[in-house]
């Protein structure tokens, strides 16, 4: 069996050293998992090492680490994956690994001991900020809720988390805003926004609108889709928020969420390409150019703007003549016909992937093909 | 080879440096661009986050103008946003036989149809270079090696993340091409912690301080770690990582003052184009020192 060097985060606040790191090299068949690893270094070099872990199979989410720099379940991963991608020189690796699988503890969560992260006090207070149980009206029925299982395809996949932080760790807004809800949380909302269940769709959709650090605050960097070992795809789950609040209730947040989407998407129907020196102030304006320009609050960020747009013209990147006029497609009435097509109609119709299957995974034909996502229910 | 090629957006409205450089470019690399002018926008992941049917559909529309152009090796792109926006949804189109007929039915009256094919590709400049023109290539034409210019790359997400649906499985190194690229025109890859980091442009309008955080300090990552100047090939991410960099600058609370080069300017520096013609006039940080760099390198 080859052997395999694990270069490890360690801490411990008790010792009041810094944290350092820590090689360990361990024997094992390559298609034993980083976990394995992790614990045999444990078990035959140093009984102190510490890390969360239970099931070992990918469904309890306790050994979330960082491996080679990228958020995964330790038990998930391979050694052999994982000692190939470290040989191949890391991206972002803080230590110079030569060739070691670096493993640390998970990213944007305070460290309690080597690879063990405070998930109190990130991930979990972020999860009780959505509420994360149901919110049905009126008395409850004597049995139990009947709902079409058609309705609920919808959230299975908001409902696949094991809610081991790895997109938490992951997340680059979280990065540089503590405060941002996050992904794993966000993914739960979705799961009751999606519950045909719950009655309080629309209030909940405000809340996270409104909220600075809410849905508006994902900067669309897909990390939390990528690491996911449970293919949630939090992100996707956060742009099914939005496209409720601002589809379904017209929720006019004064994040500008509201504002920037029906901005861009009235701009290309009306020109086909970008107008952008009309996308800053119709995003301020709830979409609309003329409330962009006059509403005070809208003015003081169009002021506020100002010497980014200032610099673009001393530099001759945007010239006042492109600023006042932006040329429309020669077929410009076609991508016109294509929003009346789509968008006249009731229906939002959706492909998820993740529902579906890939293709090349057999028995397509027999799926439902194309998902409906319901419209507003009120 | 030639190309479909579509510029985008933003490469013709606030950097029109990036659209100009890269038909600079394009011949010396024996690219024949046929720009795709009468197609719409990607939809930058705003249309996919308000309507999905309906970003697949502009998109597919791209696709099939794309398709029609006679003899091309396929599409190209030169901005990540736009290459991630279209992937996404090339990926929906290419994965479900009858969600695919019922996108084309849109498109129909205008007499298009995106039809999927194994053979046909949408690539960003980045990795038609490496994959298709070929390192060693590029090499052969360099007159002029960037030698002692310290550069960062800096991807932007749309062209790294989610692996799964960009062709990574295939290509596993293309989260390193730019690394590769750097060091083929003669400069030196500067390692460093914001390379396949987020530029935050998508929330600029909505919360103006995550935007700029994370801006600005993949910037003071980059001057720390000792680069002269970061090359994207996003233009969305040049626009927080330069035009907003003065205020960027603000919000980690120290000076920022490091050019950021469009991918095309890099290569034409190499290939023997001038600043000017590149178009780094247009910057906001002056390009002043690059340019300096660079007018002391003795051509071969």
């Amino acid at each position: 069996m080859p052997d395999y060097t694990l270069k490890i985060r360690r801490y411990d606040p008790e010792s009041g050293d810094a944290a350092y790191w820590q090689d360990f090299t361990v024997d094992l068949a390559p298609e034993r998992s980083v976990l394995d690893g992790i614990l045999r270094a444990r078990d035959q070099e140093d009984g102190s090492l510490s890390i969360r872990c239970s099931c070992q199979a990918a469904i309890c989410g306790s050994c979330g680490v960082r491996i080679n720099g990228k958020s995964a379940l330790a038990c998930n991963t391979k050694l052999s994956d994982a000692a190939e991608r470290a040989q191949r020189g890391g991206i972002n690796n803080e230590a110079t690994s030569n060739g070691a699988i670096v493993v640390e503890p998970m990213g944007n969560m305070p460290v309690l001991k080597d690879l063990i992260v405070d998930m109190d006090a990130v991930h979990w207070k972020k999860i009780q900020r959505v509420v994360p149980w149901l919110l049905p009206e009126g008395e409850p029925p004597e049995r139990e809720y009947i709902v079409d299982a058609e309705a609920m395809i919808d959230v299975t996949q908001s409902m696949a988390c094991i809610q081991c932080g790895a997109c938490v760790s992951a997340c680059l807004s979280m990065e540089v805003d503590p405060e941002f809800i996050g992904p794993a949380a966000l993914a739960k909302a979705y799961r009751f926004v999606g519950d045909p269940r719950d009655a309080h769709h629309e209030d909940r959709l405000r809340d996270l609108a409104e909220d600075p650090h809410g849905i508006y605050d994902c900067t669309h960097c897909f990390a939390c889709i990528e690491v996911c070992p449970k293919d949630v795809a939090p992100m996707s789950q956060i742009m099914r928020l939005r496209r409720r609040a601002t589809g379904d209730y017209a929720i006019k947040d004064s994040n500008n969420g509201y504002g920037h989407e029906k901005a861009f998407v009235d701009i290309v129907e009306r020109w086909g390409t970008l107008h952008e020196a009309q996308l800053l102030p119709r995003s301020f304006g709830d979409g609309s150019l003329v409330k962009g320009q006059t509403r005070p609050a809208a003015v003081k960020q169009l002021i506020d703007s100002a010497p980014a747009a200032l610099r673009g013209l001393a530099r001759g990147k945007v010239s006042p003549r492109k600023v006042l006029i932006h040329p429309k497609l020669p077929d410009q009435k076609e991508v016109r016909r294509i929003y009346e097509e789509i968008e006249g109609r009731d229906e939002r119709i959706e492909l998820n992937l993740y529902i579906v299957g890939e293709e090349g995974e057999g028995g397509a034909d027999d799926k439902e093909p194309v998902q409906g996502e319901s419209g507003a229910e009120s | 080879m030639r190309v479909a090629y579509w510029p985008g957006c933003v490469s013709r409205g606030f950097t029109p440096e990036l659209h100009g450089s890269m038909e600079l470019v394009a011949p010396l690399l024996d690219i024949e661009l046929i720009e795709l002018d009468r197609a719409n926008c990607c939809g930058a992941g705003v249309i996919a986050e308000h309507n999905q049917e309906l970003v697949d559909t502009l998109n597919a529309r791209t696709f099939a103008m794309a398709q029609q152009v006679g003899g091309s090796a396929g599409m190209m792109n030169i901005c990540s946003t736009c290459q991630g926006a279209q992937s996404e949804c090339q990926q929906r189109l290419d994965a479900d036989d009858d969600y695919r007929r019922l996108i084309n039915q849109h498109l129909r009256p205008e007499g298009l149809e995106y039809k999927r094919g194994d053979d046909w590709t949408n690539k960003n400049l980045l990795w038609l270079l490496v994959e298709e023109i070929g390192l060693e290539k590029l090499r052969e034409r360099v007159v002029r090696p960037l030698e002692g210019l310290r550069v960062a790359p800096f991807y932007g997400c749309y062209i790294v993340r989610p692996t799964g649906r960009l062709g990574y499985g295939e290509f596993p190194d293309r989260d390193r091409y730019l690394e590769w690229v750097i060091d083929a025109v003669g400069a030196t890859p500067v390692e460093y912690a914001g390379s396949h980091k987020c530029c935050g442009f998508p929330v600029i309008t909505m919360n103006k301080a995550t935007s700029l955080r994370q801006a600005g300090r993949h910037l003071a990552d980059a001057i720390d770690a000792d680069a002269d100047c970061l090359v994207t090939p996003c233009p969305l991410c040049h626009l927080n990582l330069d035009l907003q960099q003065p205020d960027a600058a603000k919000f980690v609370e120290r000076p920022l003052d490091i050019p950021v080069l469009h991918f095309p300017q890099m290569i034409g520096l190499a290939l023997g184009l001038e600043p000017k013609e590149l178009g780094m006039g247009k910057h906001v940080v002056r390009t002043r020192d690059v340019e300096r760099k660079v007018a002391a390198l003795a051509a071969v």
